[in-house]
């Protein structure tokens, strides 16, 4: 099958414009007749939900945590980006589609990218609407910061929780359409699989996760809104029930898996500190507004401080190294997260790391407290500060900005942030690559849409820091709204869609066999056991750095451990009950079928672009010299993967990018 | 360190449950209370029995899904955390650690220390809302300026994560904290006056209808609040519905 993005005609600037002019609506009395059903409930799901619910439509829609407010969306800290320009710093639509695609490196595709701008800015009016308690200035207008890889101030934030308070007013729009029975709210629920009836996407089969119940639900379109696949690297930001299964069982379904290897190690998350640990946990990259990243210049106090005889605050700032401002000068400590990811990995492979794994650097706060310190004495009128009283003044400052991630530090680390610098490594955070759509988000399957992170479309091979709550509200809240009517208006005359077909039988057995089989299968290894060993795997040869022998040993690593596992896995407990372990095991199953397809697009791609490193394919002199090549002549198109039994088997499907608007550029942030 | 686990075990909702003991060794102190937990279920799962079950998702504070009584204390002794922040330096070797599920009579246990805590749902259905419809056509943001000071506070009340710890740690069972927070956060921003009577009966109401007692003003609901949700907020609720009756 040809891929069709279905990009509309004319210029980028009026492609959304007149795409909504033209589209098909459905009438208000027809949409009471007309079902959807949507998975996931984080920015995407959530606002999703709500909006279609609000237009007229009947909504199911299924989480599996006990309440749609605890997706992980919920867990993004730093903010969201919006051209809204308040800071007439010169931010327009224009900029913020540019520095998305070039923040992506260049592998993302311009009009969808153009329209997230485009709507980015109606985010921010509908969630203060919402009453989305935004950080504001003394004179009550809207305050902004700045993140990486962009030269303006757009980001719209709600201290270091502003994902909690966005996904909180998404919710609160979710229950006033639960309450007028709009929305039919499905919690503790997880999808199994997805249904399709001549072609189209009709339903879904979901196991109650509290009697292990399996259901049947039927709609006239499903969304997959259930966020990215970071935990096929065991340790991850993610949370601990985050996974790929709905996107990867519509993979096998038929809607093409896109881009897999484009994955986010996110360059300031608390390091590992041994073999137990569960997850990592993320520093937002708004610390690198007012932190400066550095590791000692000289071998020997790298040493002294590993074995307890320096600490960070004994150098002076000559025996620091404070290598992205050396690297970077232009953009120094706010350089994009791939770069400053592969630059803390850079000093610690050369064995500048900070504590005893030899994978940490420093991220320091303290001239950020003295200048803000004399700032706040000045403002003051106070003649001649004392050190202690710049300190303090200071502290108070980066406390009203970052206070609840200097508590989150300390209560993990038992270290205090104000007075020691912290220590950071790159962990795995964020997946670019996804579920392929067109251009209306709708996946190769007829009826079958997949939105925000679930999806691969906006950010290229590298996302730009505050731009995944922008996507995920821009698909759910003015996107698919829009896209999905046109699709849905040809089904005003379907009528209900029923269960009791043999679509649904076959579906159903299908999950109830493999259900059947975990609880009976007397392994020896816990789920557990695999989950860690495929995340080894994918760390150590699909991570920050890539090269084709380590592609290869990891596509047959991967395949050994999961006949292993088909083998030998253990589940206790049975189907009919509350069995974490069971939802686990049919998890890590699809893992292990994800990273191996993920390691063969990393193997396919023999470029280096955004996340995504080839060891291959490096510059080799001049200004660029060691930094990341990309390959326009030969890569500049999507890989999209059709599902072919065996994840070796996939077969690539391209979809070639056109750059019309913006002219293909090494990225330099020199 | 080796620790002597006391864990409340119940199949299902109609099952009873009872206290069992396990033991667990070699834990670190830089483990974090649920990954104690972790290693106690790899345990159990290897010797061929069940899992504990508990509730967890993001393992960073924010989600509120985690939920356990320990020791007698909602998410444990160390204060403004949740029990997935919680660390095992908290503790020494040798000790018993006493771990229970929420227990309220409107947070039914479904099994072991998992409860059901959509009664918090139901109250926001009830008016934990702003009606304001998609449509991008809202008036721009910056239309409406809003005090540093209110918008703060707004923020504050609004960092509540629903985890349930105030409804456990009080002797009535109030979800008073957890409902003031809601109602203060719109309380005090312009874009809530509209509804604001309605809301706070209507919430109010149905917290009454799920069966959460009354606050005595203790105030351990902020003590335990993993968020530092301040009982100003029962005031301000309290104040609201007065205002509404007129």
């Amino acid at each position: 099958m040809a891929l069709d993005s279905k990009v509309p005609k004319g210029p980028i600037k009026d492609k959304w414009t007149d795409y909504k002019n033209k589209i098909n609506l459905v009438n208000p009395a027809n949409k009471r007749h007309i079902d959807v059903i949507v998975v996931g409930t984080g920015l995407a799901g959530g606002s999703a939900a709500a909006t279609l619910a609000e237009l007229g439509y009947n909504v199911k829609a299924f989480c599996y945590q006990d309440s749609p407010r605890r997706a992980h969306s919920i867990a993004a800290q730093g903010g969201i980006n919006a051209a809204k320009n308040y800071q007439g710093d010169g931010d327009s639509t224009y900029r913020l589609f540019y520095d998305t695609v070039k923040g992506g490196d260049y592998r993302s595709r311009e009009a969808n990218v153009y329209r997230l701008a485009e709507v980015s800015a109606n985010i921010i009016d509908q969630c203060v609407a919402q009453g989305v308690p935004f950080a504001r200035d003394y004179g009550g207008l809207l305050d902004n910061r700045s993140f990486g890889g962009v030269l303006v101030s757009r980001t719209f934030y709600a201290k270091g929780q502003t994902g909690q308070q966005l996904l909180l007013g998404a919710y609160s729009a979710m229950n006033r359409q639960i309450a007028r029975g709009k929305i039919t709210m499905y919690n503790r629920h997880e999808m199994l699989d997805v249904v399709k009836i001549d072609g189209k996407a009709r339903g879904i089969i979901a196991r109650n996760l509290v009697t292990g119940e399996i259901e049947r639900h039927s709609a006239h379109a499903v969304v997959i809104a259930s966020g990215g696949y970071g935990n096929v690297y065991f340790l991850s930001t993610n949370a601990m029930g985050s996974n790929a299964t709905a996107a990867w069982k519509i993979h096998k379904k038929g809607a093409y898996f896109a881009n897999p290897c484009y994955t986010q190690i996110h360059p300031t998350c608390i390091p590992r500190s041994g073999d137990y640990q569960s997850k990592l946990t993320l520093m937002s990259e708004s610390l690198r507004n007012d932190g400066r990243i550095w590791v000692p210049k000289n071998m020997e106090d790298v040493i002294a401080i590993r074995e307890g005889r320096k600490k960070p605050t004994d150098l002076s700032e000559d025996e620091r190294d404070y290598y992205l401002e050396r690297r970077y000068p232009a953009f120094g400590n706010l350089v994009p997260r791939d770069v400053a990811s592969r630059a803390a990995k850079e000093r610690c492979d050369a064995g500048y790391g900070v504590n005893a794994t030899g994978e940490a650097v420093y991220l320091d706060f303290a001239s950020a407290i003295e200048r803000y310190g004399k700032e706040q004495a000045k403002i003051h009128n106070i003649e001649n500060p004392t050190a202690q009283k710049i300190y303090d003044l200071g502290k108070k400052v980066v406390e009203a900005k970052y206070g609840n991630l200097f508590q989150m530090y300390e209560k993990i680390v038992d270290e205090d942030p104000y007075k020691t610098p912290m220590m950071i490594y790159p962990a795995t955070h964020y997946t670019m690559g996804g579920v392929w759509v067109d251009y209306n988000l709708m996946t190769t399957v007829d009826g079958l849409y997949c939105i925000g992170e679930a999806n691969f479309s906006d950010h290229g091979a590298n996302r730009l820091g505050a731009s995944a709550l922008m996507q995920g509200l821009a698909d759910g809240y003015f996107v698919l709204p829009y896209t999905i009517g046109d699709y849905l208006s040809n089904d005003i005359r379907t009528g209900k869609i029923p269960t009791d077909t043999k679509e649904f039988d076959e579906a159903e057995k299908e999950v109830k066999d493999r259900i059947d089989f975990f609880v009976n299968n007397k392994g020896e290894h816990s789920v557990d056991y695999y989950h860690k060993k495929l995340g080894k795997i994918m760390w150590d040869k699909c991570g920050m750095s890539r090269n084709e022998q380590g592609l290869k040993e990891a596509m047959a690593e991967i395949k050994a451990l999961r006949e292993d596992f088909w083998k030998n896995v253990k589940v206790p407990g049975s189907a009919n009950e509350m069995n974490p372990e069971l939802e686990k095991a049919g998890r890590v199953a699809d893992f292990l079928e994800l990273g191996e397809l993920f390691a063969k697009d990393a193997l396919n791609r023999n470029e280096s672009c955004g996340g995504h490193f080839r060891e291959e394919s490096v510059e080799l002199d001049g200004e660029q010299k060691g930094e990341a090549k990309r390959n326009d002549k030969d890569y500049a198109y999507v890989a999209a993967w059709e599902y072919k039994g065996e994840p070796a088997d996939a077969v690539l499907h391209k979809e070639e990018l056109e750059f019309k608007d913006i002219e293909l550029k090494q990225r330099s942030y020199k | 360190m080796n620790l002597t686990l006391k864990i409340w075990r119940q199949k299902d909702s109609n099952a009873k449950g009872q206290m069992v003991d396990y033991k667990v060794t070699d834990i670190s102190e830089h483990m974090s209370f649920l990954e104690m937990m972790d290693v106690l279920n790899e345990q159990l799962v290897n010797s061929g029995e069940e899992p504990v079950a508990f509730d967890h998702d993001c393992r960073e504070g924010i989600c509120g899904m985690c939920s356990m009584y320990i020791n007698g204390e909602a998410h444990g002794p160390d204060r403004g955390v949740t029990t997935c922040q919680l660390h095992m330096r908290m503790f020494k070797d040798g000790d018993t650690i006493t771990i229970e599920p929420f227990r309220a009579a409107a947070f039914p246990v479904i099994k072991d220390l998992v409860v059901d805590r959509t009664a918090f749902d139901r109250i926001q259905h009830a008016g934990g809302y702003i009606s304001v419809n998609t449509s991008g056509n809202t008036q721009d943001a910056n239309a409406i300026p809003i005090s540093k000071h209110a918008a703060d506070e707004a923020m504050d009340a609004a960092t509540c994560i629903g985890c349930g710890a105030c409804v456990a740690t009080c002797k009535n069972s109030s979800a008073m904290l957890f409902v003031g927070a809601k109602v203060s956060q719109y309380a005090l921003l312009p874009q809530g006056q509209v509804e604001a009577a309605d809301r706070v009966r209507n919430m109010v109401a149905q917290m009454d209808l799920e069966g959460f007692g009354n606050c005595t003003n203790t105030g351990a609901c902020e003590i335990e609040c993993p968020k530092g949700i301040s009982l100003e907020n029962i005031a301000r609720m309290n104040r609201e519905l007065m205002k509404a009756q007129f």
